[in-house]
């Protein structure tokens, strides 16, 4: 019921809709994603920028999966395999193409410069193949429900990690891949169990929150949609949203599409990030869990509460550093009295503005031109 | 004869998955842990019992008498169920409940906790261990498949047909506790409608945690006897141990959950389809002729072989 309290202001609002109106949050978090670019890694350097960098990949992940998990209530444990296909497939783009292009896989061109550009291509692209993956995947929610579902996304994970172990090595040399670049791509030199090292490590500050911006502005108007009011219906109640006319085997196919098409962006960012070298246990379901706990204790549903929580999660470990051997142990503690405690995750199906004192909301509705 | 040791170990595993999912509806993520705690407390107790009646645990030649062993396998047995009735007592009954999620959550969360506690230095360490032989290297017989160049042997060791009539016993008591007893009238009605049952005077929370003590139990079973089979015992948050309880869980959805026949059938095929699909197209492929078998049967049958259809009512 509070879901439609709370969206009953924005329902008001989209009627004097505009163009001008709806750029502004793109804008707000371009510029944003530009200050953090010039502002955090000077002032305080190398570490706590990889850290926020961390964060704002699993925000994407985690928001991504919320739109699966939380909004249309089903229970996708396989969110880490389509992040790996959009690494995996962002990789190749960026690595084999960069040895076509420039004769050497390394980083080229500076900021916006043209590596980047190639950079934003792979990550997209990565994101479109991992959203054709996330089809294949959804197309089975015609037949299966809840548990069975759940259960065919983790075998998913599964089957691609083993897979991707059996690929072959890495080509690093210009010249071979010149000569034949469609067989030697097609024989999926990825690198295979030790991962895919050697990609150029392009993603930066700015490229993580661009990307992060357009996700949570894609998750809330679909939030606020038509289209997402009847994947909430599909959530509460299947029978239900059957009887109004809703087709919930499209809603929830069209859900795993957009989540795996995120998560795709998000895994190519990861596949670019420094320091970080792919591998096919990324695809396993010890980092989908990962996912999953970020969307529970968010709050299934809330943009902003999983988007915390995924803050939370990521750097819950660097806190816990110093006590290396009982880090999981707290890690895992703290979940299940989470859990016990607070069934409904941090902030439920609100956003973190629902709580905000009444004079803020006010000011801030018109400022932030949700 | 491997295949069949395998699947009567899934066929274990898989037993206490299904009955928590037929009785709670949830996906018991620390069962497979249940089975770590299994092996690794097994592996605990016979290297100090071992020197204790003066033999050296790490002479294979020398396994101790059979009374030490059948010992050591009802005191993990006993222990697992305990520690089955503390996690479901502690994390599940508050949450009996919540939406489905959470318990699901709750039950990763128990499963972190008991693979990284047991990874703790005073408990069980990070390294791998070699288990001791508990039961002697006999081969009880070697068949002959073929002749002149292509001929293959099967033996069947002690091992593996103390495994298989060890899984039997424990399932055919189990078939027998459900179907003729009063606690299993009690347990199938709680499971087909928990308020009913309750209505009609059964202990429901009772009957749950005998379900989880007895799930645990086969679980601890199951490790026990997966040790004797495979001695070289990875740590206990290695992710083969995870993949184990996939297994089983994948063999208890095959033969549709919450279904205890289903179960056993689900582990006895999952291990032919593994057991074959590595000995004839390629062992590098052993876990995807396992899931790819599952998302098959569900797309055909899913609810599983022996899964009734759920209606659902409005």
């Amino acid at each position: 019921m509070s879901t439609r309290e709370a969206q009953q202001p924005n329902l008001i609002d989209s009627n004097d809709f505009n163009a001008l109106k709806s750029a502004v949050p793109i804008v707000i978090g371009i510029s944003l994603a530009v200050a953090f670019q010039f502002t955090i890694p000077t002032a305080f350097g190398p570490y706590y920028s990889r850290l926020v960098i961390d964060a704002g990949i699993a925000m994407i992940l985690a928001v991504s999966l919320n739109i699966v998990n939380g909004m249309t209530g089903q229970f996708s444990i396989g969110h880490a395999g389509f992040m790996t296909v959009g690494a995996y497939t962002a990789g190749m783009i960026s690595f084999y193409g960069s040895l076509l292009l420039w004769g050497a896989s390394a980083k080229h061109g500076s900021f916006l410069g043209s590596g980047e550009w190639m950079f934003l291509t792979a990550c997209l692209t990565g994101g479109v193949v991992a959203a054709f993956a996330g089809l294949v995947v959804g197309l089975p929610s015609l037949r299966l429900r809840g548990d069975y579902l759940a259960i065919v996304t983790l075998g998913f994970g599964e089957i691609l990690r083993v897979i991707l172990q059996q690929t072959g090595k890495v080509v690093d040399d210009p010249a071979v891949v010149r000569e034949a670049p469609l067989t030697t791509l097609a024989s999926l030199p990825v690198g295979g169990a030790i991962g895919f090292d050697g990609i150029p490590k392009y993603t930066s500050l700015f490229w993580v929150y661009a990307m992060l911006s357009l996700t949570v502005i894609f998750a809330y108007r679909l939030k606020n949609s038509s289209f997402g009011r009847a994947m909430l219906s599909v959530r509460e109640d299947e029978i239900a949203a059957q009887a109004m006319g809703i087709n919930i085997a499209r809603q929830k196919t069209l859900a795993f599409v957009m989540a795996a098409f995120f998560a795709g962006v998000g895994g190519g960012l990861l596949a670019h990030e420094g320091g970080v070298i792919i591998s096919p246990k990324d695809a396993g379901f010890q980092r989908s869990f990962d996912y999953v706990i970020m969307t529970v204790l968010g709050g299934r549903g809330s943009i902003t509460g999983v988007m915390l929580a995924a803050v939370l999660l990521s750097g819950l470990p660097e806190v816990l550093r110093d006590f290396e051997r009982y880090r999981i142990i707290v890690y895992a503690l703290l979940l299940i009295i989470m859990m016990l405690s607070r069934p409904q995750g941090l902030f439920g199906i609100h956003e973190i503005w629902d709580y905000f004192p009444k004079s803020w909301k006010k000011s801030s509705r018109k400022g932030a031109a949700r | 004869m491997t295949a069949l040791a395998i699947g009567s170990l899934y066929a274990l595993i898989a037993l206490g998955y299904t009955m928590v999912y037929g009785i709670l509806k949830f996906i018991n993520f620390a069962h497979s842990d249940i089975v770590v705690l299994g092996a690794w407390s097994s592996y605990s107790i016979a290297i100090r019992a071992l020197p204790w009646i003066g033999l050296d645990a790490h002479n294979p030649a020398t396994p101790p008498p059979l009374w030490m062993s059948a010992g050591i396998f009802i005191a993990i047995v006993l222990f697992c169920s305990l520690v089955g009735f503390t996690i479901e007592r502690l994390a599940y009954r508050p949450l009996r409940r919540a939406p489905r999620l959470n318990v699901l959550i709750t039950a990763i969360g128990v499963s972190l906790l008991l693979q990284n506690v047991g990874q703790l230095d005073f408990i069980f360490g990070a390294s791998p261990q070699k288990m001791p032989a508990l039961l002697p290297n006999w081969e009880l017989a070697r068949l002959a498949f073929g002749s002149g160049e292509s001929t293959r042997y099967v033996t069947i060791t002690l091992v593996d047909t103390i495994i298989f009539a060890i899984s039997g016993v424990l399932m055919l008591s189990l078939e027998f506790l459900i179907f003729r007893t009063k606690f299993g009238t009690a347990l199938r009605a709680v499971s087909f409608n928990t308020d009913h049952a309750a209505l009609m005077g059964i202990p429901v929370d009772r009957v749950i945690s005998l379900t989880f003590m007895l799930g645990s139990a086969l679980a601890g079973a199951a490790g026990f006897l997966y040790v004797m089979k495979f001695p070289g015992m990875s740590q206990p948050a290695h992710s083969i141990w995870v993949l184990l309880g996939l297994k089983a869980f994948v063999a208890a959805v095959i033969g549709g959950i919450g279904n205890i026949r289903g179960a056993v059938l689900g582990g006895f095929i999952i291990a032919f389809v593994e057991q074959f699909g590595a000995y004839y197209i390629s062992s590098n492929y052993r876990d995807v002729y396992v899931f790819a078998l599952l998302i098959l049967i569900l797309l055909v049958k899913p609810t599983g072989l022996l899964g009734s259809p759920v209606r659902e009512k409005v």
